[in-house]
């Protein structure tokens, strides 16, 4: 039954990707950026859901992961400018570093304090942007001489094909008994220690794969931007719609991620018209999801199916 | 005379971080909340008092009080539309509640936020203070409303001793955050307990926000940065200890004015940070912590 439910959200997930990549063909190039945003926030809220909903940890700082990855690979494009390629790969590797070296102090704390540190992490992060403005470009933000593309299409192709094997690895890895470990040392550390299982080693992984993705993301975006600023990657508002996606679009469901995220943009854009109320009127409505359907919008559809 | 200069300087401002971290750490300690939105609060004081003496040309002693009132209101608003709704929901499971605390606080700060820029824009805002002037202290020419600041924060901060330690409600407070469950077989009943934590927190919050606006000024970017100073204080004391709060506002406090006095302005958090990544490491419970 459940092979067969995982089967049938792949197969929906599939067809909503193949439908979306003929998407350039009938709307507009502002239209397609907007859910290129959409698409690399959806990665990030996918990455912080493998970390919270299976982990059981809070991080409050997934931008110090996707802010690691992005700098370091437009401070390396600034600097030598080797092909594009490299300076992601590059950013990657920084950000999985940046993950082992929060994870190392943060996994022996929990709860609260495992939050904190990783909040700590963001604004250290913060204060070293703007101090080393030489470097980073300081708060006025990093500007990059190369750009994956200029073509809306296949900046959006690439993030939306990105974003879906990106949710595929993701989406398998939290079905299978890795997953299923994580779940278990987050909602009972000590039972799934003594069942044998090493839950420090599966945390650790869990923050890697994490960061992995994060900070591919932020390099990804970087390139796709031109620049880098700590108001777009780093802060912590940015934070916070990471995790407001995550969780609105429904934690513990890896897919999830992807539609809080598009919802955020979508509503954002929707409410244009109220001006400097419209984030007041979509925060409002994060918060009823909150209070009213904890389960997310992923949970309701599938709920609904099931019932159906 | 740089030395005097730190030491007066430092102890206003961890007198006031010490009067606004004690609430966070009172609400945790008692119920287990963890109220992202403390920082959102403390600026609905200021902007309150500041819009009495800018709109209603209020006296600075109506604006503050007003801006008190405020704190105390938005207090009771968070709890009973944020908080207890979640604490009593039986949709989510209990160990999951703390996160959705979390995450509801957080947005209802970010909501408080945006609201406030929207009415009074993002323009910082000082309230006009209580006491003006400047006298001369130990050679360093002190402004009167620093004295004043941390004359009523330690004022509030021996008010809320007294209260919790001598009358009888705020035994049950010191009681329900040594053992809720304990409290209830002896008859006291939770809800009561939480709503008078939250109504005290409201007049810390409101007392805090609006002595920090005097002293400092705020606008709606402060909401993040000052939720995430009361956080760390408490953390770096020890949750749910008041008196470890206290000294970590201290540490805090003279740690910041230090290195804004003798590196830069510019790294003025960063030691602080870094302290407090160190002490999770040797000491996840924090200096005073109990558990």
């Amino acid at each position: 039954m459940r092979s067969f439910a995982t089967a049938r959200i792949l197969l929906v997930g599939l067809g909503v990707i193949v439908l979306a990549s003929f998407l350039p063909l009938w709307v507009t190039g502002y239209i397609l950026g907007l859910l290129t945003l959409a698409y690399y926030f959806g990665v990030f809220a996918m990455a912080w859901d493998l970390l919270f909903g299976f982990a059981g940890e809070v991080n409050f700082g997934p931008t110090f992961l996707i802010g690691v990855g992005a700098y370091t690979a437009g401070i390396l494009d600034n600097l030598y400018q080797p092909p594009i390629a490299l300076c992601i790969a590059a950013g990657a590797l920084a950000a999985v570093t940046a993950g082992v070296v929060l994870a190392l102090p943060a996994l022996r704390l929990h709860g609260p304090y495992f939050g904190l540190t990783t909040l700590v992490a963001v604004l250290i992060l913060q204060n070293f942007v703007v101090v080393d403005a030489h470097l980073t470009g300081g708060e006025i933000g990093l500007t990059v001489p190369d750009v994956i593309s200029i073509s809306d299409a296949i900046n959006y192709l690439i993030a939306l094909w990105f974003m879906a094997v990106s949710g595929a690895i993701l989406f398998w890895l939290s079905r299978s008994p890795v997953g299923l470990i994580l779940q278990a040392s987050g909602q009972d550390a000590v039972q799934a220690g003594a069942l044998g299982f090493n839950v420090t080693k599966h945390k650790l992984a869990a923050f890697i794969i994490s960061a992995f993705f994060s900070g591919l993301a932020g390099a990804l975006l970087v390139f796709y931007l031109g620049s880098a600023s700590v108001g777009t990657l780093v802060d912590i508002t940015v934070s916070v719609q990471i995790i407001i996606a995550a969780v609105i679009g429904g934690r513990r469901t890896i897919l999830g991620g992807v539609l809080g995220a598009v919802f955020l943009i979508a509503m954002s854009e929707a409410l244009r018209p109220l001006g400097d109320l419209s984030n007041f009127v979509v925060f409002a409505m994060a918060l009823v999801v909150v209070l009213l359907f904890p389960s997310g919008f992923f949970g309701l559809l599938t709920r609904t199916r099931e019932q159906a | 005379m740089l030395f005097w200069q730190i030491l007066i300087d430092g102890f206003a401002i961890s007198s006031l971080y010490a009067l606004g971290a004690t609430g966070f750490a009172l609400i945790f300690g008692v119920s287990g909340v963890l109220n992202l939105s403390h920082g959102a609060l403390m600026v609905a004081a200021v902007v309150a008092a500041w819009a009495a003496g800018n709109d209603l040309h209020a006296g600075p002693y109506s604006g503050a009080a007003l801006g008190v009132a405020v704190g105390f209101a938005a207090s009771l608003v968070t709890y009973f539309l944020i908080v207890r709704p979640l604490q009593t929901t039986r949709k989510i499971r209990e160990e999951e509640k703390e996160i959705f605390i979390l995450t509801a606080t957080l947005l209802w700060g970010i909501m408080i936020q945006e609201l406030i820029a929207y009415l009074y824009t993002n323009n910082a805002k000082t309230v006009a203070p209580i006491v003006e002037g400047v006298v001369l202290l130990a050679g360093v020419r002190t402004p009167t409303n620093e004295i004043f600041t941390a004359l009523v924060c330690w004022l509030v901060i021996g008010l809320l001793w007294l209260l919790v330690n001598r009358s009888r409600a705020g035994k049950a407070v010191l009681a329900a955050s040594m053992n809720p469950r304990g409290v209830t077989l002896l008859g006291v009943e939770l809800s009561q307990v939480y709503i008078a934590v939250w109504a005290i927190y409201g007049v810390l919050v409101g007392v805090a926000g609006v002595l920090l606006g005097m002293f400092l000024g705020v606008s709606s970017y402060s909401v993040g940065p000052l939720t995430a100073s009361a956080f760390s204080i408490v953390v770096l004391g020890g949750l749910g200890s008041v008196s470890g709060a206290l000294l970590a506002a201290y540490v805090v406090g003279y740690l910041e004015t230090i290195t804004a006095y003798l590196i830069s302005p510019a790294y003025r958090t960063i030691p602080a940070l870094l302290l407090l990544v160190a002490v999770m490491y040797v000491r996840p419970r924090g200096l005073l912590g109990r558990r």
